[in-house]
């Protein structure tokens, strides 16, 4: 059957890693393709590259980033961060990423998805979605609305019915992002993932809130996502991912343990 | 010399940098004439099977490879380029090249997981692959070692003796074919990691022949 999915995922601003991470002997790594090998050696199922880079004219220096991760690791790596145009995306995609990852700019543009599944194939489209729990109220049925701009701003729209329709425009997984439990280290938000996980029909990565292994464990068993985003608990060193995978494994939860 | 045979089917260039780790010469290249001159084809690719073939056929590419094949020497699909070397698709019900006898399959919508949930389509992640028998492009893996898919579509050859690789997911089905100087593999060795890589360094050492 298949694994369940560990994916670090790695906060880049001008071809630099937004936090240094800390590796064997505390060394900070601030390259992201170190970073990347890294976690490539650590038993890592895929990795998350997320382009903070504020100015458009510094995309030239992501591509350059992306083009030596994909000298360096060969395992499936996305992109995301910024993409506003298929032109966006293939030049990500001819760099060598496998996906490509979109958030708000598909809140404010939703063809684009539909763009990018037409152009690359649904697998190469992944849905980022910010979420927030909110009073449950006519537009938002579910009580999850999606927010965009790091959560700063409400876009009234439901996230069960915005992972619906992202699906049916074509997108091929959604990463699953709660705003509320994103960087708390305090266990990922389990009624939304499995809310959303449990009514589509495509891959969900749970995200935000990784502190322990116990959470990943929750979030792939009780929340029902097919692959678990982490952060800080590997970036600190609190855990390597061999270590995470381990716990699961012994745990019974599939995963790929032998790299 | 590795000839990657470029249909415009998604990006090529992934299986062209894990050679180039492998310090293995190779060109991604849609001329007929360069890839006469190769010891050995890599036919990969991501996307649609009906658009795949559409491009092999206006390229002339789809003639070449089944003179290609027939010619005895070295040839390894990958993922698309799999799919189209059966008979027929269920993806945009298309007729493909019919180098190998048997067609390509969709997945059924009402695949259940042990607890009775849905399985997700596409098949999208890391599985392990049974290779009931040895080959020469296949040697030298962990006994648990797993592989990168992602598909919606999975080969069905008409005979159970090409298949060389099975794959769980709902239901068995065929992850790696092997036929004389064919072998041609559902997931992404290029993607596979460690494991994948050795497939491909196997595979440029390979002279061809079903045995040890």
């Amino acid at each position: 059957m298949l694994s369940k999915r560990i994916i670090p995922c790695l906060d880049v601003r001008d071809g630099k890693l937004t936090k240094g991470i800390k590796f064997k002997g505390n060394i900070d790594i601030g390259d992201p393709v170190e970073a990347a090998r890294e976690y490539y050696e650590q038993g890592a199922d895929e990795i998350v590259f997320y382009d903070i880079t504020a100015s458009s004219d510094a995309r030239n220096i992501m591509l350059d980033v992306v083009r030596r991760v994909a000298e360096t690791i060969f395992i499936p790596f996305s992109v995301g961060g910024g993409i506003r145009s298929v032109e966006d995306m293939r030049a990500v995609i001819l760099a060598g990423a496998e996906k490509i990852s979109v958030n708000s700019e598909a809140v404010k543009n939703p063809a684009l998805i539909e763009e990018g599944a037409k152009a690359f194939g649904n697998q190469c489209v992944v849905l980022g979605m910010d979420v927030k729990k909110v009073a449950i109220r006519p537009e938002i049925p579910s009580g999850y609305e999606i927010v965009i701009h790091g959560g700063r701003i409400y876009t009234g729209r439901d996230a069960l019915q915005w992972a619906k329709e992202g699906e049916s425009r074509g997108a091929g997984e959604i990463c699953l992002n709660s705003i509320d439990a994103d960087g708390t280290q305090e266990g990922y938000e389990i009624e939304l993932t499995r809310l959303v996980s449990s009514q589509v029909r495509i891959p969900v990565i749970a995200s935000g809130g990784a502190g322990k292994p116990e959470h990943l464990l929750d979030v792939l068993n009780e929340g029902q996502a097919d692959a678990a985003l982490i952060a800080s608990i590997v970036h600190y060193r609190t855990h390597t991912i061999q270590d995470l995978k381990t716990y699961l494994n012994g745990h019974g939860v599939k995963v790929r343990m032998q790299w | 010399m590795i000839g990657i045979i470029d249909y415009k089917a998604g990006n090529l260039t992934s299986v062209a940098r894990a050679l180039h780790y492998l310090g293995e010469p190779c060109e991604v290249t849609d001329d007929p004439g360069i890839l006469d001159s190769c010891d050995r084809i890599i036919f990969p690719g991501v996307g649609a099977a009906g658009e795949a073939m559409i491009n092999l056929r206006s390229q002339g590419l789809d003639r070449w490879l089944r003179e290609w094949v027939a010619s005895g020497k070295p040839t390894l699909g990958i993922c698309l380029g799999t799919q189209v070397i059966f008979e027929r698709s269920e993806e945009n019900d298309a007729a493909c090249l019919g180098i190998v006898p048997g067609s390509v399959r969709r997945f059924p919508g009402d695949l259940k997981d042990q607890e009775g949930r849905f399985l997700k389509i596409p098949h999208m992640g890391w599985n392990h692959v049974d290779f009931p028998r040895t080959h020469p492009v296949f040697k030298d893996l962990p006994a648990a070692a797993e592989f990168y898919f992602v598909h919606s579509y999975y080969p069905a050859p008409a005979d159970d003796s090409w298949v060389i690789g099975w794959t769980d997911y709902g239901l068995r089905f065929c992850a790696a074919i092997a036929h004389e100087n064919l072998v041609a593999v559902q997931f992404h060795p290029e993607k596979s990691g460690t494991p994948g890589l050795q497939i491909l360094a196997n595979f440029c050492r390979w002279g061809g022949q079903d045995a040890q």
